[in-house]
């Protein structure tokens, strides 16, 4: 437990079967306010489906979720993402034919207020539009507004599938594998852009490049075979030899 | 978007002034595409904004017509023609859509199906109903103080609830629930992680397309004067989502011009050969292969238009 | 209540019933399952069967030659269909798919008014199964009790071709999974075009085995699509076990709802769909929706 109060995110020991496969066995995990945690881990170590069971996407077997004090357990991944819990994706998962604007437009009006308005105009809700312009601005998509999101470049595509996730003004983001697929380049761009988000966004980022989770994360967890391998500070982690063996060993 | 207001405005003229320099035949034919433009249109709410495609839309149309049979058969008056239509069919909707849209994709065309299908049963046995035969003799009332007897009142009364459900639905297009209907199309599970409970708007536009059906449905049987089950049958959705794609989905004006596209073709082709069937079958087979953008479509892609 | 007999002639019925919205249905489910279009004309290949089943014992005096000919014809124009109209479609949305097939039923629809006239033509059953028999006291005709058995019999039969055989094999591979029967080395070409083919020729094939129960009249396929898409609802897309099982209970539904809800007979096998749809959305065999 970091210091700092109450966790704002209380998972306790969370599982999940498919079959006979356990994808994720017993993972408890603490995340304070305003903390950055890196979950990493080799593939299929189970961060993906974490997210999932997280963000109400699929059912945990056993387990509970609590956060900010209240279980979430079961509950659907709108009313998840609505107590202030928002996830991005490994693969791009956008509004493909929409433009940069009403995507993160559309994720800032998710509140649900005034989204049932069948008559009155876009405009006459400037809240949803003012939020959809600061996200823009945070993961710098301001210049491209009303270029489809379909035309953007891979990492432009990456910066707004973070940016869509954000526009619902979070407490909690959860990013899953923000960087993949991206060049040296766009990697160190979407680090720095990350590493800007105001600090009341706490962060779970799901990573594989050890250069973003060093400048990035407060605390690591490894994650092996859907089980918390080791838990600490980056450094910490890193002298682990268990998971130097499976994880650091192996590349 | 001036220059479409204008546009409107000239094309509702022109239907209001149409009974003034043409003849009883072609009026009729106008009217009925201006009814059959209102259900369309309904439809490709569902269809071409929110992505939902429903085989059992001829629900709500059935609903319409015989709500509106009944009630104006028994109480003539304004609110048998233009409140009772709408709600009943509003009320169906709101049932069937709580069954169907708990699935999607081809679970949901079969679903809408058959539960319109359901209603066709209903029609097609129940006595009070009048059976196979319908209600027929539906007198034209009164409504809002204009007497619809009258040829031309009743043109003008038909002109103008087209264009208000018209205007109402292209109001509801470019609405927050509009685009919000866009983003479930164009990614429902991302909808539902950004926080929309996106059932319940699918429900909600379930029922404002029912409802609207229901309008076109009162309207046909004040048209003709009587209602058969037909109006219940499958083929009735099919044939409404064969004018929204002839039409060009996604794009209202299209599905009015889908309607046209239709009632035209039916009433040409059916005057000069008994094969008329075998023309629509082969018209539409062709279409959805090398024209799926529709009318509307082709005609971008030639004037360069965009939306 | 009914007599104990009269309840046996009726589950009769609705048993040979059942069998013919099995044929249709299974057509329906494989031909979902593998190229994921809901086939609307598949009502058109049941009238096709039928119509094809007229003109084969009309100038041959034969029904059994009718009875395998047909279905290979109705089997030949499905493949027809497929190569022309479906393949260019794949790439695009399943709807696409859909709306073809909508087409489709006016084509031939009219195509068969046409050729054979509109009005209502009955087809003489087989001089084998032309009597009746008499069964626990109830007496029914021996050609019901001979598509029963014949139905039944060949719900094994596809049964054992699909769980059974290496084609079997790729085509519940390519239900399940497209993209591996490409991996298998299957030119997954040849078999949509085989399991379209082979679908419409089940839907012909019960086209022929209705002729002498219920006619052949040109809209008749419109009017069997429904309860066979109903089947399908009821026992879960894709799935054999739930097109077998579903059949029989709207086949028993259905005469059971005449004999009882003359009144409402129409109206109960959308009774028994809602129930089950509420019950289990994805319907009874099959896999969960999301």
């Amino acid at each position: 437990m970091t210091a700092g109060g109450a966790p704002l995110l209380v998972a306790e020991r969370l599982t999940r079967h498919f079959g006979a496969l356990t994808a994720v066995n017993g993972v408890s995990l603490d995340i304070a306010p305003r903390e950055r945690r890196a979950i990493i881990g080799p593939n299929g170590a189970g961060k993906t489906t974490l997210f999932n069971l997280i963000t109400g996407s699929l059912a945990p077997s056993a387990g509970r979720i609590l956060f900010d004090g209240k279980p979430i357990t079961g509950l659907p991944p709108h009313v998840v993402a609505r107590r202030g819990l928002s996830r991005s994706f490994q693969r791009t998962n956008l509004f493909p034919k929409l433009t940069v604007l009403e995507n993160l437009r559309l994720a800032a009006a998710a509140d649900g207020r005034g989204s049932y308005s069948l008559l009155g105009g876009i405009a006459r809700l400037p809240g949803p539009l003012l939020r959809a312009r600061e996200a823009a601005e945070a993961v710098g998509l301001t210049d491209r507004l009303q270029e489809q999101a379909s035309r953007l470049s891979y990492g432009e595509q990456r910066q707004l599938e973070v940016g869509v996730a954000l526009a619902t003004s979070p407490k909690l983001l959860l990013l899953d594998e923000p960087t993949a697929g991206m060049s040296p380049e766009e990697t160190l761009r979407m680090t720095r852009m990350l590493e800007g988000l105001p600090r009341e966004v706490t962060l779970l980022i799901i990573e594989h490049d050890m250069d973003v989770v060093s400048s990035l994360a407060d605390r690591v967890t490894v994650l092996h075979y859907g089980e918390v391998l080791s838990e600490g500070s980056f450094q910490e982690v890193k002298a682990d030899p268990r998971v130097y063996e499976v994880y650091l060993g192996s590349g | 978007m001036i220059a479409r207001l204008a546009a409107f405005l000239v094309l509702l003229a022109a239907a209001a002034a149409f009974p003034l320099f043409a003849g009883k035949y072609p009026v009729t034919l106008l009217q009925e595409i201006l009814i059959w433009g209102v259900f369309a249109m309904s439809l490709d709410l569902l269809m071409g904004y929110a992505g939902m495609v429903s085989f059992g839309h001829s629900a709500f149309f059935g609903v319409g017509g015989y709500v509106a049979a009944l009630a104006l058969t028994a109480y003539p008056g304004t609110l048998s023609a233009l409140a009772l239509p709408p709600l009943a069919a509003g009320l169906a909707a709101l049932v069937i859509g709580f069954f169907s849209i708990r699935v999607s994709g081809v679970y949901f065309i079969m679903l809408t199906l058959a539960f319109s299908q359901m209603f066709y049963a209903v029609a097609f046995q129940a006595a009070w109903l009048g059976a196979e035969d319908g209600i027929v003799g539906v007198p034209r009332a009164s409504v809002v103080g204009i007497n619809l007897a009258q040829p031309m009142s009743f043109h003008l009364y038909l002109v103008a609830l087209v264009a208000l459900g018209a205007l109402f639905l292209w109001r509801v297009v470019r609405s927050p629930f509009g685009h919000v209907l866009q983003g479930i199309h164009e990614n429902e599970s991302r909808m539902q992680a950004v926080g929309y409970a996106v059932n319940r708007y699918k429900l909600l536009a379930f029922v404002i397309a029912g409802m609207l059906a229901g309008v076109a449905g009162a309207l046909y049987t004040q048209l003709v004067g009587s209602i058969t089950p037909d109006a219940f049958l499958w083929t009735t959705s099919g044939e409404a989502l064969l004018m929204v794609i002839i039409g060009g989905t996604g794009t209202l004006g299209g599905a009015v011009l889908g309607a046209g596209a239709f009632i035209l073709l039916q009433s040409l082709v059916s005057s000069y050969t008994e094969r008329w069937m075998l023309i629509l079958g082969l018209t539409f087979i062709l279409l959805v292969l090398f024209a799926p953008g529709g009318i509307v479509g082709a005609l971008r892609g030639r004037v360069g238009l965009r939306a | 209540m009914p007599a104990l007999p009269d309840l046996f002639a009726q589950a009769l019925n609705g048993l040979s019933y059942g069998v013919l919205l099995f044929l249709l249905s299974v057509g329906l489910t494989l031909i979902f399952g593998m190229l994921d279009v809901v086939n609307l004309a598949h009502g058109s290949f049941y009238m096709l069967g039928a119509y094809a089943g007229l003109t084969l014992i009309a100038t041959t005096g034969n029904f059994w030659l009718a009875l395998v000919a047909a279905p290979l014809v109705v089997g030949g124009i499905g493949a027809v269909i497929e190569r022309s109209c479906l393949r260019p479609l794949y790439r695009r949305q399943p709807l696409d798919q859909v709306l073809l097939t909508f087409g489709l039923i006016y084509l031939f629809e009219d195509l068969v008014k046409w050729i054979w006239g509109g009005r209502i033509r009955s087809i003489p059953a087989p001089d084998l199964f032309s009597g009746s028999v008499t069964v626990l006291g109830a007496t029914v005709p021996s050609y019901r009790l001979f598509v029963i058995v014949f139905g039944l019999g060949m719900a094994v039969a596809v049964w054992l071709l699909i769980e059974r055989t290496r084609l079997g094999s790729i085509i519940r591979a390519g239900v399940f999974d497209a993209e591996m029967t490409g991996g298998m080395g299957v030119n997954i070409h040849r078999v949509f075009t085989g399991v379209f083919a082979f679908g419409a020729a089940l839907g012909g094939l019960s086209g022929v085995i209705a002729g002498p129960i219920q006619s052949a009249y040109p809209p008749m396929g419109a009017s069997i699509l429904i309860p066979a898409l109903i089947v399908v609802v009821v026992g879960g897309l894709g799935s054999l076990k739930g097109s077998l099982v579903g059949s029989l209970i709207i086949g028993q539904a259905e005469t059971f709802g005449k004999a009882w809800l003359p009144g409402a007979s129409m109206l109960m096998i959308y009774l028994v769909m809602a129930a089950i749809v509420l019950l289990r959305p994805q319907g009874l065999f099959g896999r969960p929706l999301k």
